[in-house]
């Protein structure tokens, strides 16, 4: 499957943090062909080895990308049927009027989220965004008929499945992280035209959104020599700061600051140089908002380095990505592990 | 119906952009009708000839619906746009849109919560600071897909779910297009004139014309109309209830309803025994203030289905209302000329 409809069938799929029985189970499948060996734990994190193509003794390496989503939660049902949500992960609450919803209870309902309409509301009152507890969900059925099939505590997903936009831009929801993931799909073809060593993990990583969860518990599993966390970043936009966004044309993103091995992002680089894939840095003066936080102080620490691709309207229905830098990313990641040849500890020495 | 239903709520008709409904409605009266006029506004006018004619009837629905209008196309490629028609700006962020006759793809985005100030989320967003993301990377990229006064309209299929409800865009009005073309299957003594408007929602302008043209006697206006029976609204501030019936309305902003026809409306309504209600409320206004007013006066009514979060992608109706509108509208033709 090409990288575009692989990342169609993902965002389509449910996954909020926690919840990712479902999503797991699909991206296990979409693994099995291009990996010696798949498997899942009780976390609902993926795990994909491939095993080098030469004999040489490479390093264990671990990429991780997150195969949750943001998404809501059923919080209350009232008398005449409508339902009150609350947020899992983080949302703003201005995207969510006229969105459509699926609730995930013992069937899966359509529904429509609502609010009071304008000409009712007090004066000023138009100037402030309408609160999420003053929000419900409405799946038009008669209140007894709800209670049986949803439940508090039920998940709700949104339904914007991917459209194309001009370019190779791609635009829906939970493109945050599943571009990931399709992008790590992407490095296992880059990597079987290619010779290395060592053993490579691929993992999907669960409950990211929450607190990079399962990054936590699947590096503890891997205990890799090396860490590959791949990421979304913020995309350039009119109404964005222009020195926290990055332009979408310019190929993937790698990030410096402590939280990166600087020697091995220096590495990254370099790989890109001598392939002439173009690049661009991301400053993170503190910890990254993900999994590579986690990752490198695992068991006795883990030398890593982030790449992110750049995206548009991150943790909204209308998430827009460049599809071109999954390519690219995808071809630098394989390169940088196929340099990974004997010797390769040294480039990790202060 | 539900064909019918998709086909109308589907097609593109911002004010002042009416072709692509126009052409659908064309289509779908041609076979019922004896003459299709159109008029230099654009509005549609199916003309069909009484059996016994005295009078004319004037049934009226708009066609057109709320959208945007591209004003500027920035150098980043990206579109400023304007709203046609009543939008609460609050429904924008995070929306998809078609732009133009090709139907071009884009959306309105809202910078990510990690770069907003905790202030910033509890603020609306106004149209005015959004724009329209094509994927163009320049303005001459966008230039090729969009020209400068290309209508928008929200990207919103029609959906059928719950226990009978519709989900769609432009359900305000195209559910009165809808009951209009059931209502040209009847065989009436009367001339009626069914009457697809332009541009109600920039100010009931297509309505003007037309009534002008037709000099009705009566005239009879079916709307799509604001349903605020949801939490946070106290119930003397419903002005309509989903799944009540057709409401009818005794005044608005725009006309005061004749009152014999209220009255039989209502009549046709319980002989029939057609569930409805009356609109509570006096708040927005619709093409029977121009019908009414035209030329020396006209009789007028207005009959509504509720639609709950109206002028949205996803406004939402029962579809036992648009059922129960389409057999009033027909009982009502079956005796209005005693009125």
């Amino acid at each position: 499957m090409d990288a575009k409809a692989f990342l169609k069938e993902l965002i389509d799929i449910p996954g909020v943090s926690g919840y990712e029985d479902e999503i797991s189970r699909v991206i296990m499948d979409a693994f099995k062909p291009y990996c010696h060996e798949v498997r899942r734990d009780a976390f609902f994190n993926v795990y994909g080895k491939k095993i080098g193509n030469v004999g040489q003794k490479g390093p264990r390496i671990m990429l991780a990308a997150h195969l949750d989503e943001i998404g809501l939660m059923v919080k209350d049902i009232d008398d005449k049927g409508f339902i009150s949500f609350t947020n899992i992960g983080g949302v703003d609450q201005r995207i969510l009027l006229s969105q459509e919803v699926i609730i995930h209870g013992k069937e899966r309902l359509y529904g429509v989220i609502g609010a009071k309409p304008p000409h009712l509301q007090e004066k000023g009152e138009t100037e402030k965004a309408v609160p999420m507890d003053e929000m419900m969900i409405d799946v038009g059925l008669h209140p007894d008929d709800i209670k049986k099939k949803v439940t508090i505590g039920d998940l709700i997903t949104f339904k914007s499945p991917l459209i194309s936009l001009g370019g190779n831009m791609v635009c829906g929801k939970s493109i945050d992280d599943r571009a990931g993931v399709v992008m790590m799909l992407e490095t296992m073809k880059e990597l079987d035209k290619l010779v290395f060593s060592g053993e490579v993990y691929f993992v999907a990583t669960s409950q990211e959104e929450v607190g990079t969860r399962g990054a936590i518990i699947s590096t503890y599993s891997v205990d890799p020599d090396i860490g590959i966390a791949i990421d979304v970043t913020h995309g350039d936009t009119p109404d964005a700061p222009k020195d926290e966004t990055h332009a979408m044309d310019k190929g993937p993103v790698i990030a410096v600051g402590p939280n990166m091995h600087p020697k091995l992002t220096e590495r990254l680089m370099n790989v890109a140089d001598d392939n002439e894939i173009g690049y661009l840095i991301e400053v993170e003066p503190g910890l990254t908002g993900t999994d590579a936080r986690s990752i490198q102080v695992s068991r006795e620490g883990v030398p890593t380095v982030l790449i992110e691709l750049p995206l548009r309207y991150m943790h909204t229905t209308v998430e827009t990505l460049n599809m071109e830098n999954i390519r690219k990313a995808a071809r630098l990641t394989a390169l940088f592990i196929a340099s990974m040849k004997e010797g390769w500890e040294e480039c990790l020495t202060y | 119906m539900s064909d019918l239903l998709r086909r109308l709520t589907s097609a593109r008709g911002v004010s002042g952009d009416e072709g692509d409904i126009r052409k659908v409605i064309i289509d779908e009266i041609t076979p019922l009708v004896d003459e299709v006029h159109i008029d230099r506004m654009g509005n549609v006018i199916g003309y069909k000839k009484g059996t016994n004619p005295k009078r004319k009837v004037m049934l009226c629905a708009h066609m057109d619906e709320v959208g945007f209008i591209i004003t500027r196309i920035e150098d980043n490629g990206m579109l400023k746009f304007a709203t046609v028609g009543s939008i609460d700006s609050r429904i924008l962020p995070s929306k998809r849109v078609k732009i133009g006759d090709k139907g071009v793809p884009g959306v309105m985005g809202i910078k990510a919560i990690h770069l907003q100030e905790p202030s910033e989320r509890k603020n609306a967003v106004k149209a005015k600071h959004m724009y329209i993301d094509i994927g163009a990377r320049s303005k001459e990229e966008a230039e090729k897909l969009v020209s400068l006064g290309d209508y928008a309209v929200f990207d919103s299929d029609l959906v059928y779910f719950g226990d009978g409800r519709v989900k769609s865009k432009a359900l305000d009005d195209r559910v009165g297009c809808f009951t209009l073309i059931e209502s040209l299957k009847g065989n009436y003594p009367f001339d009626l004139y069914a009457c697809f408007t332009v541009q109600e929602e920039v100010g009931l302008r297509g309505a003007k014309v037309a009534a002008y043209h037709i000099q009705p006697d009566i005239g009879l206006v079916v709307e799509g109309t604001t349903c605020s029976d949801v939490p946070k609204v106290e119930p003397h501030r419903h002005t309509t209830r989903m799944g009540d019936g057709p409401a009818i309305s005794i005044a608005d902003l725009a006309s005061y309803s004749n009152k014999r026809m209220v009255s039989f409306l209502i009549e046709c309504a319980k002989n029939a025994g057609i569930p409805y209600q009356i609109k509570e409320g006096i708040t927005g206004g619709n093409d029977a203030g121009e019908i009414q007013r035209s030329r020396a006066g006209a009789m007028t009514a207005v009959i509504s289905v509720p639609c709950r979060y109206i002028h949205s992608p996803s406004s939402v109706m029962d579809l036992k209302d648009l059922d129960n509108t389409v057999r009033l509208v027909k009982e009502f033709l079956e005796g209005c000329e005693s009125l």
